[in-house]
């Protein structure tokens, strides 16, 4: 065990499996000598060089099919998209095309190519570089999304995926590069499609994943003084949802509230609430409440993105408004 | 350029003749109703398929397009799966799960057909950069349309294999007709070929009439992308007989009768046929002999594809994801 960042766990563990495995290559914009917009690849040309580090054209639609073409040829391609908002220019390729070669193809393709990308709000970029479109992509029958939310995670999926023969993404949250964390040197899986439970609880259910995941472990803590008692789970996986978990765990508390940063109409609250209901209507107290972004694009000025995103104090507002019955907390 | 053996001069012919019979065939049956969903025809272009495919390897990869059954009879594709595949049948290529629109035969290289217009064209960059990446010699075609050139994926796609320097060709099948939009009205250019210089690629225009004149073409740039020399691409001129849905179905008229007998008078089967026979490489009663044994070829396919069994609903859910099932089906009801 080592402690590092999740910027530094993405990066040993690539490393490793590519070190591994001369069928794995990065391609993207900025992912050689730049090594990631954020960091994510630093290093890795110095050890691979360009033929396994490819910088490429600004061309998100290429970068993806070249990927698709690569791994039905065998190949185990990282395709690098920098950020979330950009796999709107790719998405006939990843919606079209790879999600779907394999079910056309009456299952004769493989297509192992692994879709890395920073995600989330937080950092005065705006509308267009600080978008969670995972609900998008988990509607796409053929990919599979994870969203990690710790150090130890972010290797442990990244390697799943890696080792998955079906297209995967897999979000890193912008604002989480530098939160750190117990990770092995050694390569290890974490099962797509298991969430954890990141703290155990009786009185509510708080269903997170990515960033959300902490804010709402601070705001288990902050709960804790008043004497209310939650269990988080982090989803991991947002396609598929481990939604057995979600369930059990539904079933013991008997209350729900779901939090992500993408916005709240049709994002993923939606579909575990509507499951929720199907699987556990006759043990809840209370409506299975959301918190989530508000219906607008993300804004600009610090003072604006700050009433958008969620956090620990919105979230705590929201369980205590739903163990009080309520839907919604005042104000 | 040496001209193609009689050898090549026959295979380039038994491709061709594959094609047009299969694509008779499969008009008949979808035209009487015996065939659910869209068609699109390859007959009048069989020389392009046909004359790039005989250039090329085995393990060479090709995309296609929407109009994708000649490229797979082309690449050696099994009849019999094709039609049962058209048909919806479990046996088919696909196991009914694609249809004319997505057969595909990946042992043969050949990665789909492809209901997305220039959909295909990123993918055969992919399959050319990882014939790059393991060194194997191996070239990679993205077949198009005229009108694929006017979408955004080909042109990224050409600028990347024209930049990261792959084993690509693409071939454009410029029939002239954007669904039923002539091309004069969707690019301000006589020759699709002249975008090939704003890429930094060599471009030939060839009659795609004229099988020989495709291969010649396809071995020059498949050779050139063998040794390292990156990217090609190909024009050639060709055009459909039949509507770009079905032989005759909507019955838009769109095009004149005159212009479709001028291309049908230049139809690229007789025509090779006759280059055969003026060189030697075959006799009108051999060729005959072929036309026939593959007409026996293409009748055994309609009777093993209407004799399948349709799809078990059971399969339905079957191959969305590889590996287990792990999409986690629903609890049970508390």
């Amino acid at each position: 065990m080592t402690e590092l960042t999740c910027l530094k766990a993405f990066n040993d563990g690539l490393r490793q499996m590519m070190d591994a495995d001369d069928d794995i290559f990065v391609v993207g914009e900025d992912v050689g000598r730049k090594g990631g917009v954020f960091g994510s690849f630093t290093g890795l040309i110095d050890e691979f060089g360009e033929r396994r580090m490819v910088d490429t054209p600004i061309s998100e639609q290429a970068i993806v099919g070249l990927g698709i073409g690569a791994a039905v040829s065998g190949l185990r391609p990282v395709v690098d998209l920098m950020f979330m908002d950009f796999v709107l220019v790719a998405m006939d390729q990843l919606a079209n095309q790879a999600a779907k070669l394999k079910y056309m193809f009456g299952g004769s393709a493989r297509l192992p190519v692994t879709i890395t990308t920073n995600g989330g709000a937080g950092l005065s970029a705006a509308a267009q570089h600080s978008q969670s479109l995972e609900a998008m992509l988990c509607h796409v029958p053929g990919l599979k999304v994870v969203m990690p939310s710790t150090p130890y995670d972010m290797k442990g999926l990244l390697v799943s995926c890696l080792r998955d023969d079906n297209p995967t993404v897999l979000v890193k949250n912008k604002r989480m590069f530098g939160v750190k964390g117990e990770v092995p040197s050694e390569l290890y899986e974490v099962p797509i499609g298991e969430a954890r439970i990141a703290r155990q609880g009786a009185d509510v259910t708080v269903v997170a994943y990515s960033r959300m995941a902490s804010e709402s472990l601070a705001a288990a803590d902050e709960l804790a003084a008043e004497g209310i008692d939650c269990e988080v789970i982090d989803l991991r996986s947002v396609q598929p949802i481990d939604i057995d978990t979600v369930v059990e765990s539904a079933r013991r508390t008997n209350r729900i509230v779901v939090v992500h940063e993408a916005v709240r109409f049709a994002g993923l609250g939606a579909e575990i609430a509507a499951q929720v209901s199907e699987h556990a209507f006759d043990y809840l107290d209370a409506p299975v409440a959301r918190v989530a972004a508000p219906f607008a694009p993300v804004p600009f000025s610090p003072a604006l993105e700050a009433c958008y995103v969620p956090d620990a104090s919105r979230i705590a507002a929201q369980i205590r408004a739903t163990l009080d019955r309520g839907q919604r907390p005042s104000g | 350029m040496t001209a193609p053996s009689h050898e090549v001069l026959r295979d380039i012919h038994r491709r061709m003749v594959r094609i047009r019979l299969f694509e008779e065939a499969a008009g008949r049956i979808f035209e009487a109703g015996r065939m659910p969903g869209f068609i699109h025809l390859y007959v009048g272009q069989e020389a392009v398929a046909a004359g790039v495919c005989a250039a090329l390897r085995d393990d060479d990869q090709v995309s296609s397009t929407h109009r994708g059954h000649g490229h797979l009879v082309a690449k050696g594709g099994d009849l019999s799966r094709m039609m049962a595949e058209l048909m919806g049948k479990a046996t088919g290529y696909c196991g009914g799960k694609g249809g004319s629109m997505h057969v595909c035969d990946l042992d043969l290289n050949m990665l789909g057909a492809n209901g997305i217009v220039g959909g295909g064209v990123p993918i055969a960059v992919g399959a050319g950069f990882a014939n790059k990446y393991r060194a194997n010699g191996a070239v990679s075609v993205a077949f198009f349309g005229d009108g694929a050139t006017n979408i955004g994926a080909f042109h990224e796609a050409a600028n990347m294999a024209a930049a990261l320097e792959l084993p690509v060709l693409f071939v454009c099948e410029n029939n002239e007709y954007a669904e039923f939009t002539p091309r004069d009205q969707t690019m301000a250019i006589d020759d699709v070929v002249e975008r090939a210089a704003a890429y930094g690629m060599p471009g030939t225009k060839v009659d795609g009439m004229d099988a020989v004149a495709v291969f010649e073409a396809t071995a020059a740039a498949a050779d050139r992308a063998r040794q390292g020399g990156g990217p090609s691409f190909v024009e050639c001129k060709t055009y459909r007989y039949y509507n770009h849905h079905g032989v005759q179905t909507l019955g838009m008229k769109y095009r004149s009768d005159d212009e479709v007998k001028e291309w049908r008078d230049r139809d690229p089967v007789p025509r090779h046929e006759d280059l055969m026979v003026s060189v030697g490489a075959m006799t009108p009663d051999r060729i005959a002999a072929v036309r026939d044994e593959i007409a026996a070829e293409v009748e055994a396919a309609i009777e093993f594809a209407e004799q399948s069994p349709m799809p078990d609903p059971a399969d339905l859910l079957a191959d969305v994801y590889s590996g287990p099932a792990d999409q986690r089906q629903p609890l049970p009801p508390a």
